[in-house]
């Protein structure tokens, strides 16, 4: 056998990277039978001559990835220097440096500055997980912050923790004195953790906060409704009426209508009463992060662009203990139904699509952002979405051995399938319509492969050269 | 104060500020101050107060912060007076363009003033009455008839090829002697002779006899229109036998034709069974057709069958006159069934506090988007009849004006991308409703007259162009404002076009000398319902194939909800690109110009003439420059005027949220209830 038949393409434009701190040489590569040669032109002196024997591996990596991006474009103290910028009354702690205190928050957490990491450890005790609260949005316009955190261990006997009602008391001092704890399940459901160990903040515990219920649907339910959701949607021989009562009777449209109205509810009440907001269910890791982060895209201009999405996604899901591993294991098709799945990740982004459809010039990304978002959150060759916490992708090494979702979201030629081309900076907050005639079924998600594609693809693609044209036409 | 002109922001109404010579009639017959406008799905009573006038032809309400909110006496539905609360008494007026609007009136005697003048003045005895006929819009004679000229039907035949050689035109009807309720201008097979026309009439339910609505050059296929037989079981009319033959035989390109009923099968059954004197084409032949269709449908061994039966001669009885037809039927509802579903529809989407469940269930209960689907379903066998077998097809439903002229109109609108051009609507428009004689007057109300004959055909005609607009983007070279604009003009009685219920009656109220046609006023403003998305020249769009899957069919939110902006997606897509095109557009004439003023400078040639020019020139050029920089700066500019423009929610004014602000500095909550965006402390 000749050893040409073997090589397929003799030449090819190359860079080298030779090294750290050296200039990359560009070149024409070209492969003979026994060398390899690079040559950048005419009599240069880097003419690099390898022999082909002294090969020892070849690896080729994916484009312009690179590996520990991840830590770089999302840094995790960079929400703090954000907060600091306008206030200096919250800190950054280490209490968790070594996952100590609570398994599932990560290193690095804001919290008030009069109060002490000793302080945080014991209110952390008292705090299922030990997800005690911490700061997670900064409201800029008036000074207001909303917290997460986790039920307290209240139980039967109604506990008090001195460390726990002392840190939450810093934290009125600071945003303005009055403060509202949402719990996102029901009066009856808290009545019940009780038993088990559970509760709420009581009000004589906590001077200042006020108490409300926004159930919000988790777990099974949520689940058996996202999988009725996608049965009625894949059943192309529904008559008209059989169509509309599947549609109903899944409550997918409901548990959106909730999730929006509790989410504007809590922004509401920062950006319009000046109040603090603990937002809150059982463990703190699904229904408290729905609502935390999409009051943040509704108050926070910053959140609505791309990167500010992104780290929207990897401080208040990622970094902040959403159990992908667990959640996110099987989606809708799945025979086996552990009781630990569930599409509350899936849930938010219906929900930013909703806002997408009503603000449709205030979202940096577009319905192609979100798709991309969700299938990597159920299946990835990006380490982003991978473990349960941080600590768990600590111990795993993610950070360095994998690569990271979004720099590969990042690249350039990604930009017409995830932007919005007609995205105009809204400094405003968005306050969306939660009426059931207002919000849609995402069928560019849950009818993606019962319907032909073609027609709003092309649409979107037309409104891409309008604005296209429209730059060109500035520049001139 | 009323002379202002009409700033109707939610409404791209056509209402022109008053005139001077109408100004007269808009001085108010009634003024009532302090009265309270509520929301309509707020939960707490918050309200704007204002003052509510009554003029000759709108009611008129200017709240405190000078909003005008105009409403046409015709436009007005219904008007309920409601039980004395400590507030007033309430005033509910609901509209036919859906909106609803609540009145407290804070005296009695007062509301009960507004309540009877509107009575009377919502419903008039007497065309003559109507809004048209007074209303002027500052046109001068030659331009009112050049405005009835804009639309010229027999030029649309003509674009159809028509006449031509299968084709005549006849002028049977010219004296309405034949059928009232056709136009003069007939359109029917050559091979069709007066005494066929006569007979085949006679037969037809008021005289609708099977006439041409679309001609399709490239197929050489027909769209006939008629009504409903009027045979018993036995009956046969040879001369309607001939007119079926002779517009099959117009079709050179197929042997056989369709004849479409859009009649339900089961209302056909029960009918029969009655034995009413209304039945169908020649039962005999059709039930043998019947039985056709059925081994059509069936496996491919029963198809064997029948066709050794035809071959054989055996389970067909004879070769008869009506051979070569094949009967389709598509289950369209009558039109008190469509009037109960809107009415049903309606209910659900009005309730206060609405939840999702209710929603979805209501929406199902309505049935409305059912029969949307059923008429869609309609107009796409009638396509695709012609398309891919290019045979012509005879639709008809019981009269032949409601759900005929929605499957006709569909059907072409799917076949002939002329239609999906503003130009091309009104023409559709025009031919298949107006002229065929809809019964727009009857079915809108526009007077005082029987409730039952009221029926929002021509409602769902416009919700099926809207289901095509969703699922074809860019086929349509108009969007959905003009849809809507032309449902409010349906209803307004403001333009000639849509009174009457035939050309006859039309041509007896002397409309086109008394009134003025809508659509120049619609061409007038075109800008506002182009589609940005329009791309007329790709190919892919000659021909629509709507996929009528449950799932594709969605609630009209814009058009039952078009007044309750709270409802609405808060920014605008259209509005932007339109925007957008228009720069681009601009800049483009900015280059010519700047282009053509290069040129006049190199004519010009003396020296001192020169640097005086040169100085000029660049003084010349920073202005035109300086809109292109502007453009950018405006840009940036926009989406935030824009937003505080349309995102009603981050108004501050925003009644909704700052329902929550007083409750919640009050008191201790127990209860707290976010809905529908109103956010609410129960204590």
């Amino acid at each position: 056998m000749e050893f040409s038949e073997l090589i397929r393409t003799g030449r090819a434009e190359a860079l080298l990277l030779p090294g750290p701190g050296q200039p990359p040489v560009r070149g024409t590569l070209c492969i003979t039978s026994h060398h390899l040669l690079l040559s950048a032109g005419h009599g240069s002196p880097g003419d690099l001559w390898l022999l082909l024997r002294n090969v020892d591996a070849v690896e080729k990596r994916p484009q312009s990835l690179r590996l520990g991006d991840a830590a770089n474009l999302h840094p995790p103290d960079h929400f703090y220097q954000q907060v600091a910028l306008q206030t200096d009354a919250w800190r950054l702690s280490a209490v968790n440096r070594d996952f100590d205190v609570c398994a599932s928050y990560p290193p690095a957490l804001v919290v008030p500055v009069g109060i002490g990491d000793e302080v945080l450890a014991r209110s952390a005790r008292f705090r299922q997980g030990g997800r005690f609260p911490v700061l997670c949005y900064y409201h800029t316009t008036n000074g207001t912050v909303m917290l997460r955190s986790s039920q307290p261990l209240q139980g039967a006997n109604r506990r008090r923790c001195a460390e726990d009602e002392e840190l939450l008391r810093a934290v009125l001092a600071l945003g303005g004195g009055r403060g509202l704890v949402l719990d996102t399940r029901s009066a009856q459901a808290v009545q019940q953790a009780r038993i088990t160990g559970g509760g709420t903040e009581a009000k004589a515990a906590y001077p200042g906060w006020k108490r409300l219920h926004r159930p919000l649907e988790r777990g099974r339910p949520l689940q058996d409704s996202f999988v009725r959701l996608v049965e009625a949607c894949t059943d192309p021989s529904l008559s008209m009426d059989r169509w509309l009562s599947r549609l109903d009777g899944c409550r997918w449209l409901t548990h959106v209508k909730e999730t929006l109205t509790a989410a504007c509810l809590a922004a509401q009440g920062m950006d319009r009463e000046g109040v603090c907001i603990l937002v809150h269910g059982a463990e703190g890791t699904d229904t408290t992060l729905l609502v935390t982060s999409l009051a943040q895209l509704i108050l926070d201009p910053k959140c609505r662009t791309m990167s500010g999405f992104q780290s929207l996604l990897e401080r208040e899901w990622i970094q902040a203990g959403h159990p992908f591993q667990q959640r996110c294991a099987h989606s809708a098709y799945a025979q086996a139904r552990p009781k630990h799945e569930a599409p509350v990740f899936l849930l938010f982004l219906d929900c930013v699509w909703q806002l997408s459809r009503q603000f449709p010039l205030s979202l940096e990304f577009g319905e192609g952002m979100l798709l991309a978002v969700f299938e990597h959150a159920y299946a990835s060759p990006f380490g982003t979405f991978l473990c349960n916490s941080e600590k768990e992708r600590y111990l795993c090494e993610v950070k360095t051995k994998t690569h990271s979702l979004w720099s590969s979201l990042n690249q350039s030629k990604e930009r017409r399938r995830l932007r919005n081309p007609i995205y105009t900076p809204n400094p405003l907050a968005l306050w969306p319509s939660v009426e059931p005639q207002s919000l849609q079924l995402w069928a560019g998600l849950f009818l993606r492969w019962t319907r032909p594609p073609e027609p709003a693809q092309e649409a979107w693609e037309q409104l891409w050269r309008i604005v296209t044209e429209q730059e060109g036409g500035d520049t001139l | 104060m009323l002379s202002t002109h009409i700033s109707l922001e939610d409404t791209p109404t056509l209402y022109s500020a008053p005139s001077s010579s109408t100004k007269r009639s808009y001085i108010w017959r009634l003024k009532v101050e302090q009265v309270k406008l509520l929301d309509r799905f707020s939960t707490s009573n918050k309200s704007l107060t204002g003052t509510l006038y009554l003029t000759a032809t709108h009611l008129l309400f200017i709240d405190s912060l000078q909003k005008e909110t105009w409403i046409l006496h015709h436009h007005i539905a219904a008007v309920e007076k409601l039980a004395l609360t400590t507030a007033g008494c309430p005033l509910v007026i609901q509209c036919k363009n859906f909106r609803i609007v609540h009145f407290i009136v804070p005296r009695e005697r007062d509301c009960h003033d507004i309540y009877n003048s509107l009575l009377q003045l919502s419903r008039q005895a007497k065309y003559e009455d109507l809004y048209a006929f007074s209303y002027n819009p500052k046109q001068n004679e030659s331009e009112q008839i050049q405005g009835w000229q804009l639309i010229d039907l027999a030029e649309e035949y003509r674009r159809m090829d028509v006449p031509n050689l299968n084709w005549k035109l006849s002028d049977a009807n010219r004296d309405y002697k034949i059928c009232e309720t056709y136009p003069r201008d007939l359109y029917v097979p050559r091979a069709a002779n007066k005494p066929t026309i006569v007979g085949s009439s006679k037969f037809r339910s008021k005289g609708r006899f099977p006439v041409l609505s679309y001609y399709h050059q490239d197929k050489q296929a027909a769209i006939c229109r008629c009504s409903q037989p009027l045979s018993g079981f036995s009956a046969r009319c040879l001369e309607d036998e001939h007119m079926l033959q002779a517009i099959n035989k117009a079709n050179p390109s197929n042997r056989y034709m369709y004849v479409m009923d859009t009649r339900p099968k089961h209302r056909m059954q029960s009918w029969w069974a009655s034995k009413k004197d209304i039945g169908r084409i020649v039962v005999r032949i059709s039930s043998k057709i019947w039985r056709d269709e059925k081994i059509r449908e069936s496996d491919e061994k029963a198809r064997l069958n029948a066709m050794a039966n035809r071959a054989a001669g055996k389970g067909y009885e004879n070769e008869d006159n009506y051979s070569n037809i094949r009967f389709q039927f598509v289950g369209i509802e009558n039109i008190h069934v469509m009037r109960t579903s809107l009415q049903k529809l309606l209910e659900v989407n009005g309730t206060k506090g609405l939840s999702v469940s209710d929603f979805f269930s209501g929406l199902e209960s309505s049935g409305w988007l059912r029969h949307i689907k059923a008429v869609l379903d309609a107009a796409i066998f009638l396509a695709k009849a012609i398309v891919n077998e290019s045979a012509s097809v005879l639709v008809h439903c019981s009269d032949g004006w409601d759900r005929t002229s929605q499957v006709c109109s569909l059907g072409t609108l799917l076949l002939d991308s002329y239609y999906r051009t503003i130009k091309g609507f009104m023409v559709l428009i025009e031919k298949d409703w107006i002229s065929f004689g809809h019964k727009f007057s009857d079915r809108c109300g526009h007077l005082d007259g029987d409730p039952k004959e009221v029926s929002p055909v021509f409602t769902q005609f416009l919700e099926c162009v809207w289901h095509l607009t969703e699922q074809f983007p860019q086929a349509f070279e108009y969007n959905e404002a003009f849809l809507l604009q032309i449902h409010e003009h349906v209803h307004s009685c403001q333009f000639g076009n849509f009174l009457g219920n035939c050309q006859k009656e039309r041509e007896d109220l002397k409309l086109r000398e008394k009134t003025y046609s809508l659509w120049p006023f619609l061409l007038d403003d075109q800008e506002k319902y182009l589609n940005p998305f329009y791309t007329p020249s790709s190919q892919k769009f000659t021909v629509l194939e709507p996929n009528t899957v449950p799932f594709n069919f969605k609630f009209w939110r814009n058009m039952y909800h078009q007044f309750d902006r709270t409802l609405h997606p808060r920014q605008s897509v259209f509005k932007l690109i339109m925007n957008k095109n228009d720069q681009n557009k601009q800049l483009e004439k900015e280059i010519k110009e700047l282009e053509s003023k290069i040129k006049q400078q190199k004519t010009r040639h003396t020296d001192t003439v020169l640097t005086k020019e040169s100085l000029h020139c660049i003084h010349a050029d920073s202005p035109a420059l300086k809109p292109s920089l502007c453009f950018k700066k405006e840009q940036t500019l926009l989406p935030v005027n824009d937003a505080i423009r349309t995102i009603e929610g981050s108004n501050t004014a925003d009644n909704r949220y700052s329902e929550y602000a007083e409750e919640f500095s009050k008191t201790e909550p127990a209860v707290v209830s976010l809905e529908y965006g109103v956010a609410r402390m129960t204590c």
